[in-house]
């Protein structure tokens, strides 16, 4: 083993956390506006989300090893929200940032939604939605046979918990007292047609979740540092999966973009983009 | 008579019980190896993993899309998982967990498929797993065992795990006569050459070799010469094996307990027309589901005995003796 392994960045004060969330969301949009496609509204609404994990000392990981045995693993379920996952594993040193242009291009790593084994870092192919959650379990399994004690946090989105697997998993976790496993709900109240409320009503969605077994907060999912306090308590809850409500804006810090959810599935103008980058920049 | 009586093959034990003990032995010397059961160990025999290893089994309920997923973590945490339930349910109910989680991360994941076919007893077509091959010929990173004995299940349970990458294993709830005396050292990827013939070659996998074995002893009695092939992996497909089969003897009759369209039969005749376009028959279920009943009474009337392949084979005899397709 070398000695010299890379460690997590850990950014300690809020402004510098705020900075690296308003840089992932830049980097989100002009990777999508380059491509012509994407989510950018799904990226921009877990932002802070990834942030904390990836930023401020929440997840134990290896750059220059991305199969150390003992890393937290990070699950983004909700797999349209990747570019903003691959600006993050760049930013922690998995890969070069040179790359994230290429998102969606042919001979690219960086393929429309996260594949397993094509890009360090990436611990799940997604974009089928519902599907996080299970794999989470099995690595959780794995490590207390292995006897490791790492941690599994899955980002999963709202409309995604629709799907009957992420049901099954959820009962599951409990099943298996999956305390190292910590969900976080990015609940941007949005699906691809329209709000859940009118598609596919969710709530009383807490409540959901506690009769399965979880422990259950809630959070303002833009409030890094309220995110960061978040995970740091659910870390210590035991005998049963915890899940973070994180109550989000789609599209946050566009105001035209959070004010129109038809942006799901579309990439900004060049136009739009530039507006947006504004935007950002002032927030 | 029974299943490979023509042939002289001896009868063995259910191919689900073959499985299981394969499985625990596998277990006993292999720590990496966990089971994931689709709460059916007691009917795939995966159960006897529970007995000897409760550690490393996991009943993960009637959520064929969670146990995939599951399965899948556990690779993605350095296990070498072997998910089993009825090849109908898991392909049926998890294909797209498989496609994601499994085939497209080209994880070291195991998927085992019992109950393969139509010869699971009288529980009906809802539980057979009749196009279990074309599906998973759909998952371009899997590679597809269909054992034929209980040497070749022995052997192919082994393989699964000492491959690295996905593999789909066909196991069965019949039992198959042996083909192979003992153990047998197969390889994957490469057609075993079970009788010698110039006439014709039957290609087959699982309990469909024993009944081309059958057929072929009786087509000898009237002086036709089949060579038999067991196609005990269905991908990577024996190339060479087929191209000098088709060029050797001429004509090509395929024998699979699985629908003809997409199945093995299909995919063989893909490599003769590339390769040397002979007449070929094809022993299968044509698009049809089959029905509850006694699994012997259902390959008569559904058409998969050593009689049919004996049509098939004249047929295709005859084709190429008059210059026809």
């Amino acid at each position: 083993m070398v000695d010299t392994q890379q460690a997590p960045i850990v950014l300690t004060c809020e402004q510098a956390l705020k900075d690296k969330a308003r840089s992932l969301r830049l980097d989100a949009l002009e990777m999508t506006t380059r491509a012509g496609s994407g989510h950018p509204s799904s990226c921009f609404s877990c932002a802070e989300i990834v942030t904390a994990l990836y930023f401020s000392g929440i997840l134990r990981y290896r750059p220059d090893q991305p199969d150390w045995p003992e890393r937290d693993r990070f699950i983004m379920s909700k797999g349209h929200a990747a570019p903003l996952l691959y600006a993050a594993l760049a930013d922690a040193g998995y890969f070069s940032r040179d790359e994230l242009p290429t998102l969606r291009e042919v001979g690219s790593r960086l393929q429309g939604h996260p594949i397993q084994g094509l890009v360090p870092g990436v611990e799940a192919t997604t974009g089928s939605l519902g599907q996080g959650l299970s794999l989470a379990i099995g690595h959780i399994l794995g490590g207390r046979l292995a006897g490791l004690d790492f941690r599994v946090y899955v980002l999963i989105g709202d409309g995604e918990c629709e799907a009957g697997q992420v049901w099954e998993a959820a009962m599951a976790a409990a099943h298996f007292r999956a305390d190292r496993l910590t969900a976080i709900l990015d609940y941007n109240k949005y699906q691809e047609t329209g709000p859940i409320s009118r598609e596919m009503a969710l709530e009383p969605l807490a409540a959901k979740w506690r009769s399965f077994g979880w422990h259950v907060e809630e959070v303002d999912g833009h409030d890094v540092v309220a995110i960061v306090a978040k995970l740091e308590a659910l870390a210590q809850v035991r005998g049963q999966p915890s899940l973070l409500i994180a109550h989000t804006v789609k599209g946050k810090g566009v105001s035209f973009v959070e004010a129109d959810y038809t942006f799901h599935g579309r990439a900004l103008t060049p136009e739009q983009a530039a507006r947006a980058k504004e935007e950002i920049l002032c927030t | 008579m029974h299943l490979g009586e023509r042939a002289g093959l001896r009868p063995a034990k259910p191919m689900r019980d073959v499985f299981g003990e394969a499985l625990l032995a596998l277990c006993r010397d292999n720590p990496k190896v966990v089971v994931l059961d689709g709460d059916l160990g007691n009917s795939t025999r995966a159960e006897l993993v529970r007995q000897a290893y409760p550690e490393r089994f996991f009943n993960i309920g009637i959520a064929e899309s969670n146990l995939v997923g599951v399965g899948a973590g556990l690779a993605g945490a350095g296990f070498i998982p072997f998910i089993v339930s009825f090849s109908s349910f898991l392909l049926c109910n998890a294909y797209d967990q498989i496609r994601l989680a499994i085939a497209l991360s080209n994880l070291n994941a195991k998927v085992v498929g019992s109950h393969g076919g139509i010869t699971l007893g009288k529980d009906g077509p809802t539980q057979m797993g009749i196009e279990d091959l074309a599906l998973v010929g759909g998952l371009p990173t899997f590679t597809i065992l269909v054992p034929s004995d209980p040497a070749s299940m022995r052997w192919a349970v082994r393989a699964a795990a000492e491959h690295e990458g996905p593999v789909f294993l066909r196991s069965s709830r019949v039992a198959m006569p042996h083909i192979y005396p003992g153990e047998h050292a197969l390889q994957i990827g490469k057609a075993n050459l079970v009788r010698q013939g110039d006439d014709l070659t039957i290609v087959a996998c699982g309990i469909m070799v024993a009944a081309a074995l059958d057929a072929a002893a009786e087509l000898a009695e009237q002086g036709v010469e089949a060579r038999v092939l067991d196609l005990h992996t269905i991908r990577p497909m024996d190339r060479e094996a087929i191209a000098a089969a088709a060029r050797e003897t001429g004509a090509i009759v395929t024998a699979e307990e699985h629908l003809l369209h997409g199945g093995m039969g299909a995919n063989i005749a893909r490599i003769v027309a590339e390769e040397a376009p002979v007449p070929m028959r094809f022993v299968g279920l044509a698009d049809t589901y089959v029905e509850s009943g006694d699994p012997e009474a259902l390959l008569v009337k559904y058409k998969l005995t050593a009689n049919d392949i004996i049509v098939a084979a004249r047929q295709a005899v005859a084709a190429k003796r008059g210059g026809r397709p």
